[in-house]
């Protein structure tokens, strides 16, 4: 009787394992320094170049000539170890792996904190450091603590405007910022939630310090891997005890925001009604994919924003969707500023960044204090809540604009 | 080993340790001179000796490992937290950064001296000896080392 962890780590929780790393990922922020790490190590080979990915999104195009011979340097390492490298345009490490790379019951291990995005295909992702990362590069093996587990059971189905961006806000805010440290989130339960629900939800998982945020791959998981060319079979769920239990009504729900400057000071929209704002921001690993795009086009279609607004899409591929559906236009006829996809300004260093005393709404998954701008304020919520709000130029619930 | 306490709060995340307009570099002078900048900006020149004195979730956010860079470079000695983010966890291990993880954390003073023995897992201040959570032996040997890196450098 086993958790998901324990099942594909092959061990009880709190044992410690040996894993082979099915996926190796980094990015063009983390892969220098993991670079860097692996000369210092007396190495330059990569053990297992087609079970690792190096995606550029952090800072793409590069801003400086620092960045770019930084960028240079692990592209030309990239390519001469034969590496799964993405270059700059392909979109999120996260997005471009989810895109019929991540497939169920894998080990997947990140330079990046939300490589737990990819719990949402009943992989074990989690994020590591540069180090880690070099040592995995050279060994193709890594040392991982089995971690408890905490079931979250979604119930329900999400009332109009209410979305996955929501419930992620919900769950981060009951366990609180460091409340998952160490564990394993199991989200369950009788839903609606399609695959990019999840990969919303399994990404904030890290925001309450979990290791790990798991879906079971299921019927949904299959038919979105099978879009993707990829056959898979759905994992069994058997009867485990979890550390702590709880259950979200998904009926019930209303649209949140994570309030600055922390990711679990969650509340309901409402609250905040009429905040002005500097800047909107849609996109990031949370929630820069089609179906957020589309969202946000359906509602300031054939209207205009009222504050500088910023979007981002997550992929080559979410992109290439949004052009031929047409939101695309809507979106920059709205007023909104289109940026090539990768991480836009959510790291803080280019694409959008808050001038001192700002306000701005975003869609990403951390609100820290001086992030995305030193001295700026920052909100997150869903695109929709971002949609409303960029069309009356300040913090508004989602509803009748007439 | 013996240092002198910085105190900081709760959910100190990698953001406030080293900002994202610094990381774009492979001069980690940058990263310690830079250390928790947005936080208090003269923060850095203290830590150097110092024992950080932490709350929960120490380390929380990015998994930039030019966090606990900056840290193992501007001379701090140990982090001792009531709980730390697991990924900042791991970096400052393989940075060979000794962490000590109290539970109900400690009482202590900005500027008061503090003794950690990795060895005992405990930590000493003010007449008062803390029971910290023991590290695995893998934790001590590349703690020990100085790192994963000078770890890997002898072939382990």
């Amino acid at each position: 009787m086993r958790t998901l962890s324990e099942t594909i780590l092959k061990g009880d929780a709190g044992s410690f394992v040996d894993v082979t790393v099915d996926r190796a990922l980094s990015h063009d922020g983390t892969g220098i320094q993991a670079l860097t790490a692996l000369k210092e190590m007396g190495m330059d080979r990569v053990l297992r170049p087609d079970r690792t990915s190096i995606v550029y999104d952090h800072i793409v195009p590069a801003n400086n000539s620092v960045t770019a011979d930084l960028q240079a340097e692990l592209r030309r390492f990239a390519i001469d170890n034969g590496i799964d490298f993405h270059d700059i345009g392909e979109g999120i490490c996260h997005q471009v792996m989810s895109e019929g790379i991540v497939t169920p019951g894998e080990i997947v291990v990140g330079a990046d904190s939300h490589t737990c995005t990819m719990g949402a295909f009943g992989a074990f992702a989690t994020g590591v450091g540069a180090s880690d990362m070099a040592s995995i590069w050279a060994t193709g093996e890594t040392w991982l603590k089995v971690p408890e587990t905490i079931n979250i059971r979604l119930e329900g189905k999400l009332p109009r405007y209410v979305e996955a961006k929501d419930v992620a806000l919900r769950y981060v805010g009951l366990l609180g910022a460091g409340g998952a440290n160490y564990k394993t989130i199991e989200f369950t339960g009788d839903n609606d939630l399609g695959m990019d629900d999840r990969l919303t939800i399994s990404n904030m998982s890290v925001e309450s310090g979990a290791k790990a945020g798991l879906f079971y791959a299921d019927g949904v998981t299959c038919r979105y891997l099978r879009s993707y060319g990829k056959e898979v079979a759905p994992q069994k769920r058997e009867d485990c005890s979890y550390m702590r239990e709880e259950s979200i009504r998904l009926d019930d729900m209303e649209p949140l925001l994570a309030v600055p400057h922390r990711v679990d000071d969650v509340r309901p929209v409402s609250d905040f009604e009429g905040v002005q704002l500097d800047q909107v921001f849609v996109g990031t690993c949370t929630n820069g994919r089609y179906g957020d795009l589309k969202r946000f086009a359906d509602i300031v279609r054939g209207r205009k924003v009222k504050v500088r607004t910023i979007v981002v899409p997550a992929s080559r591929t979410v992109l290439l969707k949004a052009m031929s559906t047409g939101i695309i236009r809507d979106i920059i006829e709205s007023g909104a500023v289109l940026c090539n996809p990768g991480c836009g300004p959510c790291l803080g260093a280019h694409q959008g960044v808050l001038a001192d005393g700002e306000t701005g709404l975003s869609t990403a998954n951390r609100n820290f204090k001086n992030r995305m701008g030193v001295g700026a304020k920052y909100y997150l919520s869903s695109p929709t809540t971002a949609a409303f709000s960029a069309l009356r130029g300040e913090i508004t619930s989602p509803g009748d604009m007439s | 080993m013996k240092g002198v306490v910085i105190r900081l709060g709760d959910d100190v995340d990698t953001d406030q340790i080293i900002a994202g307009r610094y990381l774009r570099t492979k001069d980690r002078t940058v990263w310690a001179e830079h250390a928790f900048e947005d936080l208090d900006p003269s923060l850095s020149s203290r830590l150097r000796g110092g024992v950080i004195v932490a709350g929960k979730n120490m380390g929380c956010g990015s998994s930039r490992e030019q966090a606990a860079i900056a840290l193992r470079e501007a001379g701090v000695v140990a982090v001792v937290a009531e709980s730390f983010a697991r990924i900042f966890f791991r970096n400052a291990i393989n940075r060979g950064i000794p962490l000590f993880e109290v539970l109900g954390g400690i009482t202590c003073d900005e500027g008061d001296e503090i003794n950690v023995s990795l060895e005992r897992s405990c930590v000493e201040v003010d007449g008062h000896t803390y029971q910290a959570l023991r590290l695995s032996d893998r934790m001590k040997e590349i703690i020990d080392a100085g790192g994963l890196i000078e770890l890997r450098r002898r072939g382990v």
